[in-house]
């Protein structure tokens, strides 16, 4: 999009921010015991405040409640969005102006509820709705994009507020389309990635395959290097060979990669440079001892393990001589 | 009322982690989280539509994901603990076939409120993060 394309779409879609997406209305059904059954089946929801009326009416409220997280699920829309569609509002507008500039991606990113007061059965839920805000233009990982944000109000038959809801929406210009039909293939539980073997290093990772740890070596002028690469940084031979480590070394320098965990990975790895007795640094990981006893100095003892189904890699333990087979 | 026991403020402190769950992600919970919350977007029970989508299959709604956070919190709180608050970030996709681990723990108390916040955690074993988020709890005070 050009910079006045640009101007011109946000011209349109930030007379948005304001918009009444619903006006005040009443859910089709008043909060009951029936709908709050179902629900709680279905999520395993055994809380007697929801579906235990001799409990709760023995409890501090006197009476059951609706579970809060079904404060949106009263005012539904229904079967229809599955067999007719949704009927054309405010939001359905500005998402079909999105998706007429290519913004055709779409992600719910945040949903955040406050409740103010609890709803029970033969409450009656009226929600009103607004487009509230509206980001500018933005570069995220999914594609460049605008967020915006809805405010959903909740109240009872009584006017008393019973909570809010903000919905936050990425629309984006997708990078990649995305695949069609995915295969039915079982779901595979992830590894580590694979390791990238090239013309240089594929030799390194072989060896490491087979339990070896190598570190290359200038046959000139005898100067170890790592990781791989053709020509000694020293006297620029590209001739070489490589020696084995032992595995001895000690800590330069770590961390511990927190959350979010990573599918195929241990959760909390101490990551690690290893400086080995040969000279030479190894990125690799600490295992066998809590983050909170890695010390800078430390020494440590690897060992080449397989890691997953598909990856062998060197695990360093702490102590010399200490590795557990 | 001593079947269902709920949680003092006092009890509680910052740090105190919550019991783990694993929530087997079945195409039952999928299109019934859907129906029971009254979310008949195509996406959650036709298949076909969310492959179209760029999906393996149907994917959990927000309101089950919500749902199970809430529940996650008032599983150990006990049942007078009234939520206050939900907010959540999501992220990747619940689909059939995946296990999500529900993890979290106690980071904050408001002495005069007696409200307390757990940071919650929901991650598949497939994808990895599929909620992560608040909940605040106002506890019992006092006996
Ligand atoms: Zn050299």
């Amino acid at each position: 999009m050009t910079p006045e394309e640009i101007e011109a779409l946000e011209a349109q879609i930030y007379a948005y921010v304001g918009k009444e997406v619903c006006t005040a209305t009443p859910a089709k059904d008043a909060v009951n015991e029936t709908m709050i059954r179902h629900w709680t089946e279905v999520m395993g929801d055994t809380n007697p405040a929801y579906t235990n009326p001799e409990w709760a009416a023995s409890s501090k409220r006197g009476k059951t409640i609706a579970p809060p997280a079904m404060m949106y699920v009263w005012n539904q829309e229904g079967y229809a969005v599955a067999s007719t569609g949704r009927p054309s509002d405010a939001q359905s507008d500005l998402v079909q102006l999105f998706n007429d500039h290519g913004y055709t991606g779409v992600l719910g990113t945040n949903v955040k509820q406050e409740y103010f007061a609890e709803a029970s059965p033969g409450d009656q839920v009226v929600m009103e709705m607004v487009i509230d805000t509206i980001s500018e233009r933005k570069a995220t990982a999914r594609g460049t994009g605008y967020f915006y944000e809805t405010l959903a109000t909740f109240s009872n038959q009584n006017g008393v507020k019973l909570g809010t809801q903000r919905f936050r929406v990425l629309k984006f210009i997708p990078q990649e389309q995305p695949a069609a039909a995915s295969s039915d293939s079982a779901l595979e539980v992830p590894t580590r990635i694979p390791s990238p073997r090239g013309h240089d290093n594929k030799w390194w990772w072989e060896a490491c395959d087979e339990g070896r740890i190598m570190i290359q070596r200038c046959t000139s002028c005898q100067t170890l290097r790592h990781p791989p690469r053709p020509m000694c940084g020293e006297c620029q031979s590209i001739e070489w060979d490589a020696i084995e480590s032992t595995l001895d070394g000690e800590v330069l320098s770590y961390t511990c990669l927190r959350h979010p965990s990573i599918p195929g990975y241990p959760k909390d790895p101490v990551c690690a440079v290893i400086k080995l007795d040969e000279g030479t640094h190894l990125v690799s990981n600490i295992v066998g001892c809590e983050y909170e006893d890695v010390s800078i100095g430390m020494r440590v003892k690897g060992k080449v393990e397989q890691v997953d189904e598909k990856t062998m890699l060197p695990q360093f333990y702490p102590g010399t001589g200490g590795a557990r087979s | 009322m001593s079947d269902y026991p709920t949680l003092n403020f006092s009890e509680v402190n910052v740090g105190d982690a919550l019991p783990e769950q694993e929530i087997d992600i079945t195409s039952g919970l999928v299109v019934s989280g859907a129906l029971a919350t009254r979310d008949y977007e195509p996406v959650h029970h036709d298949k076909s539509v969310a492959q179209a989508a760029g999906l393996p299959d149907v994917f959990m709604n927000i309101l089950t994901s919500q749902a199970l956070m809430t529940r996650f919190a008032t599983d150990w709180s006990g049942p007078e603990a009234v939520v206050k608050s939900l907010d959540i970030k999501l992220g990747a996709p619940n689909v059939p076939g995946m296990v999500m681990k529900v993890t979290g723990s106690v980071t904050a108390k408001d002495d005069a409120s007696g409200v307390i916040d757990i940071a919650v955690m929901g991650e598949n074993n497939i994808w990895g993060m599929h909620m992560a988020g608040t909940v605040q709890l106002a506890l019992p005070q006092g006996v």
